[in-house]
């Protein structure tokens, strides 16, 4: 179960707002945590604390495939994001990292900046604790469950060559 | 079935392919580059796997920092140049290298029906060869190197058709531009998008390519032509290996079919800070600008440079104007200084770099201070995109950005050109 406040934006927020491209010299997770939400938000990295959850409206990570902006976002803390819908890269992107994603309109338009939630992405379930409220995200086709419960595309990846070994 | 259903069809292994089905896809082409690479390859030996699954079908491309901007690049380039020695994959040093997606097709590393995948957003414009082609992330790279395929979700085809002919300066920039305008920048979202209709039929290859590559700004997952008499002619010089060209079922199902009567169109300016937001470059008058930037994946090509010399040739860009040039591979390059291109850029003022992605990402060769505007014939027009959050990037075709650079200000070059 993870636990923590909402950090909200609105539509479209592109990958240069979460990781400015001139960032893209750098491949630690930890050093560009630095720098995320920079383009749109530069307190955003002062604010959050470890277990945050992030909540977007439609189209998050719009923009480049650098998988640079999932990794600064996971490495800042924030342990999901809820949005209305997400750019396909991006959710890729994310899903392969191990940092879990759900699309929940309802919960999206019910929820305020700073709320807390409680989240069960393995069972789409979302706890509004502030407001007593709670929210089903949409659940994962089976494929994508079983790439999440391997722990992400490289763990897959293991068991699928071991499996090819074997 | 639709162009993108047939050929992911083909490449799972399978009679029929429909949105939503999960497969596992051959890859024909994996590709990384100078700031995607290092993530790609450090999730590659995670793997825990000794060698990549066919060097002859991976690619890696220093372009977007290099030649090195600063010494964190240089260290990111010089793990790929490393990387890329130990496995003997295809990669291009400074002096052969060009933007991927200018170089790759020039170099018939891509073809028709190939899937193609690249840790690069832009990895779509290889649709105008009548590929598959997708951007995906670092760790999707790694795993392709690892296995030689991809788990992808097939997405449903939203058909556009454009009817009618283009008028004098319209290009496929203005196509794309007017697409992402009326569609909205998830217009897209998930989809392939399957360009036909007559003004596609009498779009150059270089139009086309220019079109898949923004195909991305609509957040679609590929953008694809058919392969036609044009297509044969650029792949047949410059395939080293057979392909296999696919066509559309006359009954494929479409999830949308959007048809645009392109006659009227005028050249499109997408003003800050979204593709989608688009205008006719005749109500975008009087915004003064600082640069102009000609060049890019997306415009980077023999024909963009043939237009902007058109438009420079015997003129001065303004005197408040810094106008960048970037030819998108060393051929583009040698060709234009062949045929006098350079010399006419040189000669109005502009300045001529080497190919790199540069500027277009805020990198490096033209980036923007707070307060600075540029016209770009690049993709993005994000905040902060080309350098400062405080900085403008308006989006345009090679012609009124040449336009724009000798005015000192947005112009449509029919302001001069009669």
């Amino acid at each position: 179960m993870l636990k923590g406040k909402v950090h909200k934006y609105g539509a479209n927020v592109d990958t240069d707002a979460i990781i400015p491209a001139h960032y893209l010299n750098i491949s630690d997770p930890a050093e560009l945590a630095k720098h995320c939400m920079e383009g749109i938000d530069k307190d955003f990295i002062k604010r959050v604390k470890p277990g945050d959850i992030m909540m977007v409206t439609t189209n998050f990570g719009c923009g480049s495939s650098r998988e640079h902006a999932p990794l600064a976002i996971k490495a800042a803390g924030i342990s999901c994001i809820i949005a209305k819908s997400f750019a396909r890269i991006f959710f890729r992107n994310a899903i392969n990292i191990g940092l879990p994603l759900l699309e929940c309109d309802e919960a999206v338009d019910k929820t305020k900046a700073g709320d807390t939630l409680e989240v069960d992405p393995a069972k789409g379930r979302i706890k509004n604790v502030t407001r007593g409220t709670e929210f089903r995200a949409k659940p994962y086709p089976d494929f994508m469950a079983k790439l999440i419960s391997a722990g992400g595309l490289v763990e897959y990846t293991k068991k699928r060559l071991a499996r090819r070994r074997a | 079935m639709t162009l993108a259903e047939k050929i992911l069809a083909a490449h799972a292994d399978k009679k029929r392919v429909s949105p939503g089905d999960f497969i596992n896809a051959r890859v024909d082409l994996v590709m990384a580059n100078d700031i995607t690479a290092p993530i790609a390859i450090r999730e590659f030996r995670r793997i825990g796997v000794n060698k990549v699954f066919d060097p002859q079908k991976v690619v890696m491309v220093p372009d977007h920092f290099v030649p090195n901007k600063d010494i964190a690049s240089a260290e990111q380039a010089k793990l790929m140049r490393e990387f890329a020695r130990e496995q003997g994959v295809i990669y291009f040093e400074v002096g052969q290298m060009g933007i991927e997606h200018v170089l790759l097709p020039e170099q018939g590393l891509v073809l028709p029906g190939d899937v193609a995948i690249g840790a690069d957003s832009h990895t779509c414009t290889y649709g105008a060869l009548g590929a598959f082609a997708t951007g995906m992330g670092s760790t999707d790279i790694a795993a392709a190197m690892a296995t030689g395929d991809i788990w992808m979700k097939v997405p449903p085809t939203i058909k556009l058709i454009y009817h009618g002919s283009l008028g004098k300066w319209v290009s496929g920039k203005d196509l794309i531009l007017y697409t992402i305008g009326d569609i909205g920048v998830d217009g897209a979202l998930y989809s392939a998008m399957e360009f036909a209709g007559e003004a596609i039929d009498a779009l150059s290859i270089d139009g086309r390519f220019t079109m898949a590559n923004m195909a991305i700004e609509a957040g679609a997952k590929a953008g694809i032509f058919g392969v036609d008499n044009k297509t044969q002619l650029y792949v047949k010089s410059r395939a080293q290996r057979p392909y296999l060209v696919y066509e559309p079922d006359s009954d494929a199902e479409y999830s949308q079919v959007i048809k645009y009567d392109v006659s009227d169109i005028e050249p499109q300016v997408a003003l800050p800070h979204s593709p989608a937001n688009t205008k006719p470059v005749g109500q975008v008058k009087n915004i003064e600008i600082n640069q102009a930037v000609i060049g890019s994946c997306t415009n980077g090509r023999l024909e963009d440079l043939r237009i902007a010399a058109q438009i420079l040739k015997g003129r001065k860009v303004h005197p408040g104007v810094r106008c960048i040039i970037l030819p998108g591979s060393q051929q583009v390059y040698l060709d234009a200084l062949v045929e006098g291109l350079i010399e006419t850029f040189i000669k109005a003022g502009a300045a001529v770099s080497t190919p790199t992605c540069g500027p277009c990402l805020g990198g490096h060769m033209g980036v923007l201070a707070a307060g600075e505007r540029c016209i770009s014939t690049t993709n993005r027009n994000f905040v902060g995109r080309m350098g400062s959050p405080e900085s403008e990037v308006y989006l345009a075709n090679p012609a009124v950005a040449a336009a724009s650079a000798i005015m000192g200000r947005i112009a449509s070059p029919e302001e001069f050109i009669h």
